[in-house]
Order: structure tokens, then sequence, then C-alpha cells
């Protein structure tokens, strides 16, 4: 039953993986991405991690979306009225992912893996929790400010007027000049 | 347990049909025309049965599998959502992550909407669907800051321990600004009274213009089922579950359940729809900080409670 | 549900993810790849987890995969958008020159 469940979700995963590329329509591209993360996100799920799973489903609609949001934007064919493909090296690129897939199979298959060390804990949620709290507050404070650079680096990039625009050559505008109204002036 | 399965979609729809017709009555009342209680009950079905004989609309080069696809992940969610709702002691399906699950069952209305908006290949359409995707953007920060907290004071992320944890005070006490982001959010996830820019009338139904006939009904229930999922979360989340004197606890469930119904209805009735702009800025200048502080307000009385 | 059959599962996702961003001539569309690649790292951190060493550190790998799968798709669209408006452009082709 159990192997019943992996191998339908696995060839959804790897179909829908396959199908983001040959499909027309970029909007269906971008769901059959979403379909792809919820497939592993499932198979995250069997392996008792259920915190981490609902949040990989959680994170994935929400990223998915607003990629179609920017699919939409930049590219030429959203909706797939017209056929058409968009590749380069085709030939050069096959042949490096399927040397890439065989070297890692062949680890996969040939690698002597040790036995499971320890069991789970009993709530894997609350083992998350006190690690990242504690033993790797690290890793946490670090991602935590990746994040914060993260939204700041990416207005940087994307936005398209300065402050001197807003404000004038000397910075001394009494309001801030901006298409859209509110704010509080600055 | 199949009893149990087949119970909550059952009240969900009549939930739904409460809804409707309170709606249908503050709606009467508003243009002067008063219905009585048997009128406003009968009018829901109406509308349905019209809906279900109408012819569905189809628009030139409209995607229909990604509008189909849209439509019935609406409802799906929906009602998965609300499967871990307490309904009296226990809910359909107890997870130990119930407060997640739910806040990823209630995302997929962003995926849903988006993809009714872009289906039909209609300009309007998809402006009501990007419409609700910045409104999903600017409630959800808000809408998350809440459930935490209240997950946070009862130190489990399962809906049953929250509401074991509210046996002496409810939460609604403890952290009103989170309850008040909450009941916003709520609306603004079901596109509902002053957060419906996504359907609005100054672009003939947005999202939903293009729909007919079966799909239209299928969407304006979905709707409604999505709205009264997040009004039955807010009960164990923030209102004490089935806590209470003389009545059983399904009894106060359903009580408190309808209670948020009709302060949700009443909300549509006397705020106008918001715009998306204004609508962002208070979410993100306000709302933002205001949960945050909320939730350290609450982790520092629960420290002093005596930690977890 | 052994572990050679998520590290396979794993191993192919990233290889059609790695086909997808050497071919694709579209910017956001080589992004798609490089998520379907994060998308098999996921999966094998999920299965070392499990099978190997059930203990918190593996869950912390996982939420730093997902953290930067969130930051790669951010900082994409960022680049994405300041592309274009510095050059008017949205295909990797055209982004071969370091002009303008």
């Amino acid at each position: 039953m159990v192997l019943a469940v992996f191998c339908v979700l696995s060839l959804l995963a790897i179909s829908s993986g396959v199908l983001v590329f040959v499909v027309d329509s970029m909007a269906r591209a971008t769901f059959c991405l979403l379909v792809s993360f919820l497939a592993v996100a499932a198979m995250v799920l069997m392996t008792g991690l259920a915190y981490l799973g609902v949040v990989i489903i959680l994170m994935m609609i929400i990223e998915m979306v607003i990629m179609a949001v920017f699919m939409v934007m930049f590219m030429m064919n959203p909706a797939g009225l017209m056929p058409m493909s968009m590749f380069h090296n085709t030939r050069g690129a096959a042949v490096i992912s399927g040397l890439v897939f065989t070297g890692l199979a062949a680890g996969i298959l040939v690698v002597d893996w040790p036995q499971r060390r320890g069991v789970p804990a009993p709530d894997p949620t609350v083992a998350l929790g006190e690690a990242l709290m504690g033993g790797h507050m690290l890793t946490m404070m670090t991602l935590g400010v990746t994040l914060f650079a993260t939204i700041v680096a990416t207005v940087v990039l994307s936005t398209g007027r300065g402050r001197y625009d807003r404000l004038g050559d000397d910075l001394d505008a009494e309001r801030a000049d901006d298409p859209a109204g509110g704010g509080v002036g600055r | 347990m199949s009893a149990t399965t087949l119970l909550l979609p059952a009240l969900m729809i009549a939930a739904v049909w409460f809804l409707a017709a309170l709606d249908g009555a503050l709606a009467g009342r508003a243009a002067g025309r008063p219905v009585g209680p048997a009128a406003a009950a009968v009018e829901p079905v109406r509308a349905t049965v019209r809906l279900l004989v109408g012819q569905r609309r189809s628009t030139l080069a409209a995607d229909g599998l990604l509008r189909w696809a849209g439509i019935v992940s609406l409802i799906v969610a929906a009602v998965l959502a609300a499967a871990v709702v307490p309904l009296g002691e226990r809910p359909l399906v107890d997870l130990s992550v119930g407060v997640v699950w739910f806040n990823a069952m209630e995302v997929v209305a962003w995926a849903a909407v988006w993809l009714v908006g872009w289906g039909p290949n209609g300009a309007l359409s998809l402006v009501g669907g990007y419409r609700f995707v910045a409104q999903g953007l600017s409630y959800e920060l808000p809408h998350m800051f809440a459930i935490i907290t209240a997950a946070l004071a009862a130190g489990s992320l399962r809906i049953t321990d929250i509401v074991d944890a509210q046996a002496g005070l409810w939460f609604v006490v403890l952290m009103p600004a989170a309850f008040v982001a909450y009941l916003l959010s709520a609306a603004a996830m079901a596109f509902w009274g002053p957060f419906d820019a996504p359907v609005a009338r100054d672009t003939a139904g947005g999202a939903g213009s293009e729909l007919a006939g079966v799909d239209r009904l299928l969407f304006a229930g979905g709707r409604r089922l999505l709205l009264v999922a997040a009004a039955a979360m807010a009960v164990p989340l923030f209102l004490g579950g089935g806590h209470g004197p003389w009545l059983p606890a399904w009894a106060w469930v359903l009580l408190k359940t309808a209670a948020v119904l009709v302060v949700l209805v009443w909300l549509r009735h006397r705020l106008p729809t918001i715009r998306m702009d204004r609508w962002a800025e208070i979410s993100w200048i306000v709302l933002v900080p205001l949960t945050i502080v909320q939730a350290l307000v609450v982790a520092l009385v629960v420290l002093a409670r005596g930690g977890m | 549900m052994i572990l050679e059959a998520f590290l396979l599962m794993a191993a192919a996702l990233l290889c059609i993810g790695l086909f997808g961003a050497l071919t694709q001539q579209s910017i956001v569309m080589l992004m798609m790849g490089l998520e379907l690649m994060i998308n098999g790292i996921i999966l094998a951190a999920a299965a070392f987890w499990y099978f190997l060493a059930p203990a918190s550190d593996g869950q912390v790998i996982v939420v730093a995969v997902v953290t930067a799968m969130a930051i790669e798709m951010a900082m994409g669209f960022a680049v994405v958008t300041a592309i274009y408006r510095a050059q008017r452009i949205d295909m990797t082709d055209s982004a071969t020159e370091l002009e303008g």
C-alpha cells in the first residue's frame, strides 16, 4: 500500500517535472511545477516530517502563484496560443544531464549505505524547534539575516526610481513625488 | 468515521445556506425592501436552482482546464481546511500540525482565484485574479502571525491542544489584536465584505465575470465555503472551542461559528470595498507590526507563567 | 520505501531540472529548472534524515534548503526585473554581452 502510494507520487513528480518544459502555455507550466512540488511534499510527509511537509506545501503554493505573475509579465507566449519551443543546445544539455544522472545513479546503487543511527524523536516538530532555538541558533540567525538582506536587495535591484527621483536633487522636497497616494510623505 | 466524513460537508453547506440567507436579509433591509425570515431562507435555494439550469459560458481561446482546476480546488481546499476544526470534542482529522495545515489549505485559494481569473482569457477577469493575489500578499503575514500567536499561547500546533488551553480564559481576551487581525484576514481570504475588490462591480464581477451557470454556482459556493471554514476556525483558536456552561460542546461550536458569521455579514454591509493600495498600506504599515508586538506580548506572558 | 528509491527519484528530478536550466532561453523558465533541482535536493535531504540519521540536524538541513530556494526565487525575479529595466530583454541569449 505504502509502495503503491510511493510509486504513484514519484510518477506524478517526474511526469509533471518533464511537462514543465514541454507544454506551450506558460501558466500551465507553472502549475505543472506546483504539482511536482506537491508530490515531493507528500513524499516528505511519508517520511514522518509532518511540520516540514505541510510548510513545503504552504510555501510552494505561494511561490508558484507569484511565479505565475512573473511568468505572465516576462514571457511572450503565456497562454500557449502559438506553438513555440525556446530551447538552445538541447543535445549538449541532454548529454550532460544523462551523464550526471548515470553518475548519481551508479553512486546511489553502489555505495554501501550505513545503518540507521538512532530513532526519530516522538515529536519531530518539537525536536526541530528546540534544535533551531538551541544548538542550531547560529543557523537560525544566519537564515534570518540572509532573508532580511534578500528583502533589501530585491527592492534595491527592482525599483525603478531612486530617492533622488522622489525627493529632488537635494533630497529636500516637502512631499515625495510618488505616483500612488498615501504613505507618510518621505 | 464515515458518518463524520459526510457530516462535515453537510454542516458546511447548512452554514453556507445560513450565511446566504442572512446576507440576503441584510441586503433587502439596506435596499428598503425588508424580507421576512422565510423569504430570506428560500432565496438561496432559488438562486441555486436558477444557476444549475443556467447555460454555461465559454469564451474565445479560454483555458478550460485551468479554470476548472481553479473552481474545484477552491471547494476542495475549503473542505480540507475545515477538516481540522473540532466539531464538538474532536475534529474529523486531528493533525499534530493542524494550524499549519489550515494555513496551507487557505493559501490554495490564491492559486484557485488566479486560475479562475486567468482561464476565461478575459481582461476583467484577469484584473480580478491579480487583485486577489495583491490582497493575498497583504493579508497573509498578519494572518500567519495571528494564528501562530494562538499556537504560542497553547504551546502546541494541534487544534485540540489549543482548545484545551482555553479552559480557563479565552484567547480573545489574551490576544485581542490577533483576533481582530484574524477576522480581517478571514474576510480577505474569501474576498468577502470590504475585501471583495477581486469580484467588485467596477470590473463587472472581476474574477467571476466570465462564469455562468454551474461554474458560477460552484465558484460562489466555494467562496462561501471558505468563509465558513475560516469563521469555524476562529472558534477553537480564539473563542474557546466547545467550552461553555449548560450546553454540550457541539452546540457551543455551532453557536460561536454562527456569531462569527453574523459579525462577518454585518461587516460586509457596513464597510465599502477597500482599494488595493490602501489595503496594502494598512496591512504592511499597521497590521504586521501590530501582530508582531502582540506575539511578543503573548510570548512574555507565556514565559512569565512558567514557560513551555 | 527504501533509501535507494528516494535517492533515485531525487537524482531524476535534479537531472530534469538541470536539463531545463541548461536549455531554456527564457530567464524565468531557467529559474523553473533551478526550482526543480532544489526540489530534488529537498527530497534527498528528507530521505537521508529518515533512513540514516533521524536527528534534528537533518531537519535543519531541510529548513536551510527551503529557505535557500525562497531566497533564490526572490533574487532571481529581482535580477530579471533589473535586466529588463536596463536592456529591455528577457532571454538569456541576449544577455551575453556586458554592455549597457
